[in-house]
């Protein structure tokens, strides 16, 4: 058969065509993506990794929405140089519950897989408001307008079709327990989805990451979101070879 | 066309178009096609030995090894990755650096600036780390930023400028706090205070406001001693500053352009409280050796004690 075979069939057949080159794409596809979901020695088992509170995922969507990923990675690459500045290299374990993930592979400016902790509230709400303030010689815009209220009237949905993606957001009594289980009653309760708005306003009360606890804004979410990243998991915990066997 | 694609001896596809028009079918360059078929050879060396398709819920590891010491002093092996080779890249940069790193352990704070070596590696080193993790905030120099970070170039320190206590800020971070007056006190009280406080340093005040201003910091009422101290030169151990100096932090004066702003904003101060100050603790995020660097580094800008 494929003696008789002749290229001008496929030339001069675009329903074949288009099927053959469905075919020969896919196989790319199939080699390159489904053994994901079927290794499972990849993802490091480590603790503390979590769901973003509701506070957090609002600040999460603001990141993503001011586009912060177009000049920020948050990907911290097994190289020294990397190691030196930014901290531990990156697991897959701390990105599982991030839809979609935020790695990139453009930095105009630096990583912020690690940022949180290393500068204060203050310093960070001074910066996104006007970056030039405290770092001369940067080249990122101004975002004044963070500084207004946030709107969290759908904060549930939010988190709801997050839980469609696999984020154990709780709905229901028992789903609720078995995140006390996996993650403790005090994480527990910051996922349990009817009481987001509560606990969205309660962080950002207690944290008053802006300076002002009289109103939730998008910078309180924001700098919440920010003083988070690559905190979850305790490295002091784990020697350096617990983490080589993944690779 | 056809003709002369014949008389070539060009091969063409057999297709042809108004009458004439064909398409040519040039073999690709030999030289072209077998190096496509030595990629496809590189492809199944570079297979046996690195890491490549997956197989099962696992995947195939490949023969190449990575051997490194680890920190126990074994020697240790893994099939070559990146995190292996980072390991042992970091190993053999420290076997570089820690003699420097020891020393700089071993040695008491005092003693490092009488060795010239040890010094220079401070320097340099304390450099880059203090660019890297300190001057988003005190500044390239550290020379900080009135109204939200201290300099840490002149000699007027909050929790201290000895070695130890640079140290203990750095490992522990720092939390500042004043409480807003608004509520406690009154108007009139508040421009006392700040007449006051200006004048202790040699700011232009109103007398009488003087007055009133230093009966009420030394009261009850305000309390501002408690803090500060009676010779208002604040106190170390709780953060508050020396107001009897010309180096201001939270209230902008000398920003300021006339006798009236200068007022404004240590009023403001005085009424709003002081609820940032926060330096975060370094202890986990840095190495005691990289702590230990920013200790000296820091000490020496310009106004260690």
């Amino acid at each position: 058969m494929l003696k008789n075979f002749k290229h001008e069939r496929l030339e001069t057949n675009a329903g074949l065509l288009l099927v053959a080159t469905m075919l020969s794409i896919s196989v790319g596809g199939l080699v390159e993506i489904a053994p994901l979901f079927l290794i499972d020695d990849t993802m490091e088992k480590v603790d503390g990794v979590r769901p973003y509170t509701p506070l957090e995922s609002r600040g999460r969507d603001i990141y993503i929405r001011e586009g912060c990923y177009t000049c920020h990675s948050q990907m911290i690459r097994p190289f020294r140089d990397e190691a030196l500045r930014y901290g531990h290299y990156s697991l897959a374990a701390e990105s599982k519950y991030d839809h979609p993930f935020q790695w990139g592979s453009k930095r105009t400016g630096p990583d912020l897989a690690r940022v949180g902790g290393k500068y204060s509230n203050e310093w960070q709400v001074q910066h996104l408001i006007q970056p030039k303030s405290v770092v001369p010689e940067s080249v990122m815009p101004n975002y004044p307008w963070l500084m207004s209220p946030l709107d969290y009237a759908d904060v549930g949905d939010r988190l709801r079709a997050l839980r469609t993606t696999g984020v154990p957001y709780s709905l229901s009594q028992a789903e609720y327990d078995a995140n006390v289980k996996q993650f403790g009653a005090e994480v527990a309760k910051t996922l349990h989805i009817p009481d987001a708005q509560k606990n969205l306003v309660a962080q950002a009360q207690e944290g008053n990451y802006d300076g002002d606890r009289a109103i939730v804004t998008e910078m309180d979410g924001l700098v919440a979101y920010l003083q988070v990243l690559g905190t979850m998991v305790d490295f002091s915990k784990y020697k350096p070879e617990d983490l080589v066997k993944y690779r | 066309m056809a003709d002369s694609a014949q008389n070539q001896g060009v091969q063409t596809t057999g297709h042809v178009w108004d009458e004439t028009l064909q398409e040519w079918n040039n073999p690709l360059p030999v030289w072209w096609t077998y190096s496509f078929y030595a990629t496809i050879v590189f492809a199944l060396v570079y297979w046996t030995f690195y890491p490549s398709w997956p197989f099962g819920k696992s995947f195939l590891p490949g023969m190449a090894q990575i051997t490194y010491t680890n920190a126990q002093g074994q020697e240790e092996s893994w099939h070559w990755n990146t995190r292996a080779k980072l390991l042992k890249e970091t190993q053999e940069a420290n076997a570089q650096q820690m003699p420097y790193y020891a020393k700089l352990m071993q040695t008491p704070f005092e003693q490092i600036g009488k060795d010239p070596e040890l010094s220079s590696f401070v320097v340099s080193a304390g450099k880059v780390a203090f660019s890297d993790n300190c001057a988003a905030c005190h500044q390239a120099g550290g020379a900080g930023k009135v109204g939200l970070f201290p300099n840490l170039a002149d000699d007027d320190w909050i929790y201290g400028g000895s070695h130890e206590k640079i140290q203990e800020t750095l490992v522990k971070g720092r939390r500042g706090y004043m409480p807003p007056f608004a509520e406690a006190l009154d108007a009139a009280q508040i421009d006392a205070l700040a007449n006051y406080v200006l004048s202790l340093s040699g700011g232009q005040a109103d007398a009488a406001k003087v007055a009133t201003g230093k009966e009420l910091f030394h009261s009850q009422t305000a309390a501002c001693y408690y803090c500060h101290g009676d010779n208002a030169k604040g106190r170390q151990d709780v953060g508050a500053a020396n107001l009897t100096d010309k180096v201001w932090l939270w209230a902008d004066v000398p920003g300021a352009a006339d006798a009236e702003g200068k007022l404004a904003a240590v009023k403001k101060v005085i009424s709003g409280g002081m609820a940032k100050g926060v330096m975060p603790a370094w202890e986990g995020r840095l190495s005691p050796e990289q702590i230990k660097l920013l200790t000296v580094y820091v000490h020496e800008l310009g106004g260690g004690k």
